[in-house]
C-alpha cells in the first residue's frame, strides 16, 4: 500500500498531492511535463523533502512532517531508475551493478547478481565502462543496479524517455520481465500513454501538482471526462480480454471481451489466457445497420453512451457493448450529423485493428516477499 | 652529465622536502575548504573566499610578515605552539613549508573547487538511493570523480612551493641547510661576486624542475580524466 499526502512549494509551482493505492504490480504516475511527476517520485525516494505531509509504503512511514520523521534516502530501500541512467562513469558495469548490493546485509540479499545479469542479458557487458554502452544497455544496467540493491519497490522516472524507438522496445520488454518474473512492485513515471497501457495496472493522473484520479488503467483511460489529461492521439478503450479460440485455417485468434468476440491475427497463447488489448478510437468506425458486404471482421453491436465535447472536425464517442465494455470511436462531426446520432442510439462498431498491449496478465508468484520486507 | 655540486644538491633536496610537506599537509585542508566553497552556503562566505585567495594578491613578503606576527615566538599562536608543544616554526624548514603552503593554497583550492563543482550531483543522489550514506557517497563517487582536479591542484601547489621566495625569506629566512631552498640559494649566488655561472645553473635547474612538475600534472590529469569520463 502506497500512501502519499504531501505539499510542496517549488518557486511558483505548488504540489499538493494525495493518493492511496496498492503497490502490487505497476503503478503509473502520468501527467504532462511540469505536472509534478518527478517531484512526487523524488519525494517518495527521499531526494526532495515535502513542506508537510506524510508518505508511507506498506505501513512503513518514510516521511511524516508532524512527527518529524524523514527517513534518509539510503535507508528507504527504494530502487530508483533515472531517466538518464546515472551510471557511475568511473566504475565498470560490474561495479555499478554491485554498488547497492554490497551495501545491504547478507540476509536481505534475495535477488542475486547472477539472476539479474541473466534476466537483463548483461553477461557480455560486465567488464565494460558505462561510456562504452549504448543508451538501451545503459538503462538495462541501471535497472540491474537498482534491482540488486534489493529494494522494497522500484521507482522509475521516465526510463525510456532518452531512448529511440527500437531501444525503447528493448528496455520496455526487460521492464516487463521484472514485473512478471520477479513480481517487484514498480512506480513508473511517464508521459507516454502507450508505455503505461503496456506496463501498468494502476494509473495515477497528475495535473498541475494535483492528483486528478487514481484507478485501474482500463477504467481511467475510457473516461471521457479525463480525456484532457489522458490525451487524444492514442486515445482508445483498454479492455481485458480472454483467448476464446484459435482459427488454424486463417491464422486468427478469437478474443472475448465483455459482450463481444473479436478476431485478431494469431496469438501464441493458450485458451483462456488473459491479456490486455487496446482499441484506438481512430480505428473504430460506425454504422447504423450491420453492413452486409464488408472486409471488417469485427462488427460489434453497441449503444452510444456519450459524445465528447471537443471542438474541431472530429469527435469522440463512447460506446458500450452488450456486456458493458466501453469502446471509443472517433468520427467526423459531419458523420455525426449525417447519421443523426444521439446518446442511447443503437450502432455497430466497425473495428479496424486491435492493439495488444499486454500478452500476459498472469502474475508470477515468486517475489511476493518484497511486500513483506521491512527495512 | 654535468655533476651537481653539494650546494645544488642541498638546495634541491630541501626544496623538494619543503614542497612535499607543504602539499601533503595542505591537501586535506584544501579539500575541506574547496568543499565549503563549492557546496555550502554560510554567512561570511564571500569574506572567507577572499581570505583564502588573499595570498594570490598580497605581496608575498607581507604574507611572510603576517605569519611572523602570528606565529613568531611572541605571536599569539606562536607562543601557544612553543609553550604547549615545544614547536617553533619561524626560521625552520617546517616554517618554510608552512609559508610555501599558505602561498600555494589558493591555487590548490581553486583547482579542487572547480573539479568538485563539475561533479554531477545527480550521481550522488543515485548513490544515496542505492544505500550509501553521505560519507560513503563522498568517498566512492565524489572523490574519485574529482581526482583529476585534486591532482592538478596538488601539482600546481607543488610547483608553486618549489619557487616560493618572498614569504619564505621573511618568515623562515635564508639559512643554509635549513631553509635555503633553490630560490634562496639562487638569490644568494646573485648577491655574491663571481656567482653568476652557479646562479645560472640553479636557474636552469629550477626551470627543469617546474616544467617537469607541470608536465607530470598535465599528463596525469589527462589520463585520469580519460579513465573516468571517456
Amino acid at each position: 500500500m502506497l500512501e502519499v499526502a504531501v505539499e510542496k512549494s517549488l518557486g511558483r509551482f505548488r504540489l499538493d498531492a494525495t493518493l492511496t493505492c496498492e503497490t502490487s504490480g505497476v503503478v503509473a504516475l502520468f501527467g504532462r511535463s511540469g505536472a509534478g511527476k518527478t517531484s512526487l517520485i523524488n519525494m517518495i525516494a527521499g531526494l526532495l523533502s515535502p513542506d508537510r505531509g506524510r508518505i508511507a509504503i506498506n505501513g512503513t512511514t518514510l516521511y511524516d512532517g508532524d512527527r518529524g520523521i524523514d527517513v534518509k534516502p539510503e535507508r528507504r530501500r527504494l530502487g530508483y531508475v533515472f531517466q538518464e541512467g546515472r551510471l557511475f562513469p568511473h566504475l565498470s558495469v560490474r561495479s555499478n551493478l554491485l554498488y547497492g548490493y554490497h551495501r545491504i546485509a547478507a540476509g536481505e540479499r534475495h535477488i542475486a547478481p547472477d539472476q539479474v545479469i541473466a534476466l537483463l542479458g548483461l553477461e557480455r557487458l560486465l567488464a565494460r565502462r558505462p561510456r562504452d554502452l549504448s543508451g538501451g544497455e545503459k538503462q538495462r544496467v541501471a535497472l540491474g543496479r537498482a534491482l540488486l540493491a534489493n529494494p522494497r519497490l522500484l521507482l522509475m522516472d521516465e526510463p525510456l524517455a532518452a531512448l529511440d524507438g527500437a531501444r525503447k522496445d528493448e528496455v520496455l520488454s526487460f521492464i516487463e520481465r521484472l514485473r512478471d518474473d520477479l513480481a517487484i512492485p514498480i512506480i513508473y513515471v511517464s508521459h507516454a500513454m502507450p508505455e503505461i497501457v503496456r506496463l501498468a495496472d494502476t494509473l495515477v493522473l497528475l495535473s498541475d501538482g494535483r492528483v486528478e484520479a487514481v484507478g485501474a488503467v482500463d477504467e481511467l483511460t475510457s473516461r471521457l471526462d479525463l480525456r484532457p489529461l489522458t490525451g487524444r492521439y492514442e486515445a482508445g478503450a483498454v479492455l481485458l480480454a480472454h483467448v476464446a479460440g484459435q482459427d488454424e485455417t486463417f491464422a486468427l485468434t478469437a478474443l472475448d471481451i465483455p459482450g463481444a468476440r473479436l478476431l485478431v491475427p494469431r496469438l501464441e497463447l493458450p485458451l483462456g489466457a488473459a491479456l490486455r488489448v487496446r482499441i484506438r478510437a481512430r480505428d473504430v468506425g460506425l454504422a447504423l445497420t450491420p453492413p452486409a458486404d464488408t472486409s471488417f471482421l469485427n462488427v460489434v453491436p453497441c449503444t452510444l453512451r456519450d459524445i465528447g465535447g471537443e471542438a474541431g472536425p472530429q469527435v469522440d464517442l463512447r460506446l458500450e457493448t452488450a456486456g458493458g465494455a466501453a469502446l471509443w470511436a472517433r468520427i467526423t462531426r459531419r458523420s455525426l450529423d449525417t447519421l443523426g446520432l444521439t446518446p442511447g442510439a443503437a450502432v455497430h462498431a466497425l473495428i479496424k485493428a486491435v492493439a495488444i498491449d499486454r500478452y500476459s496478465l498472469g502474475r508470477a508468484t515468486t517475489g511476493t516477499r518484497f511486500l513483506a520486507d521491512e527495512p | 652529465m654535468i655533476p651537481i655540486t653539494d650546494l645544488e644538491r642541498e638546495a634541491l633536496g630541501l626544496s623538494l622536502r619543503v614542497a612535499f610537506w607543504s602539499v601533503t599537509c595542505s591537501l586535506p585542508v584544501g579539500l575541506a575548504v574547496a568543499w565549503l566553497l563549492a557546496r555550502r552556503e554560510f554567512p561570511g562566505k564571500t569574506l572567507f573566499n577572499g581570505v583564502v585567495h588573499l595570498p594570490l594578491v598580497l605581496p608575498p613578503v607581507a604574507v611572510g610578515y603576517l605569519l611572523l606576527l602570528l606565529l613568531g615566538r611572541n605571536g599569539p599562536l606562536g607562543r601557544v605552539l612553543h609553550d604547549a608543544f615545544g614547536i617553533t616554526l619561524p626560521f625552520t624548514w617546517q616554517g618554510a613549508a608552512l609559508a610555501a603552503a599558505v602561498m600555494a593554497f589558493p591555487l590548490m583550492v581553486r583547482a579542487m573547487r572547480l573539479s568538485l563543482e563539475a561533479v554531477d550531483r545527480r550521481l550522488e543522489a543515485a548513490a544515496r538511493t542505492l544505500g550509501a550514506a553521505p560519507a560513503a557517497v563522498f568517498l566512492t563517487v565524489t572523490l574519485p570523480l574529482m581526482t583529476p582536479g585534486i591532482l592538478v591542484g596538488a601539482l600546481l601547489a607543488f610547483a608553486r612551493s618549489l619557487g616560493e621566495f618572498g614569504a619564505t625569506i621573511t618568515f623562515a629566512a635564508n639559512i643554509p641547510g635549513e631553509t635555503r631552498t633553490l630560490p634562496m640559494a639562487l638569490f644568494s649566488l646573485t648577491q655574491t661576486p663571481g656567482g653568476e655561472a652557479a646562479a645560472l645553473r640553479l636557474a636552469l635547474l629550477s626551470v627543469a624542475l617546474s616544467l617537469a612538475a607541470l608536465a607530470v600534472s598535465e599528463i596525469a590529469a589527462r589520463r585520469l580524466r580519460a579513465r573516468i569520463e571517456g
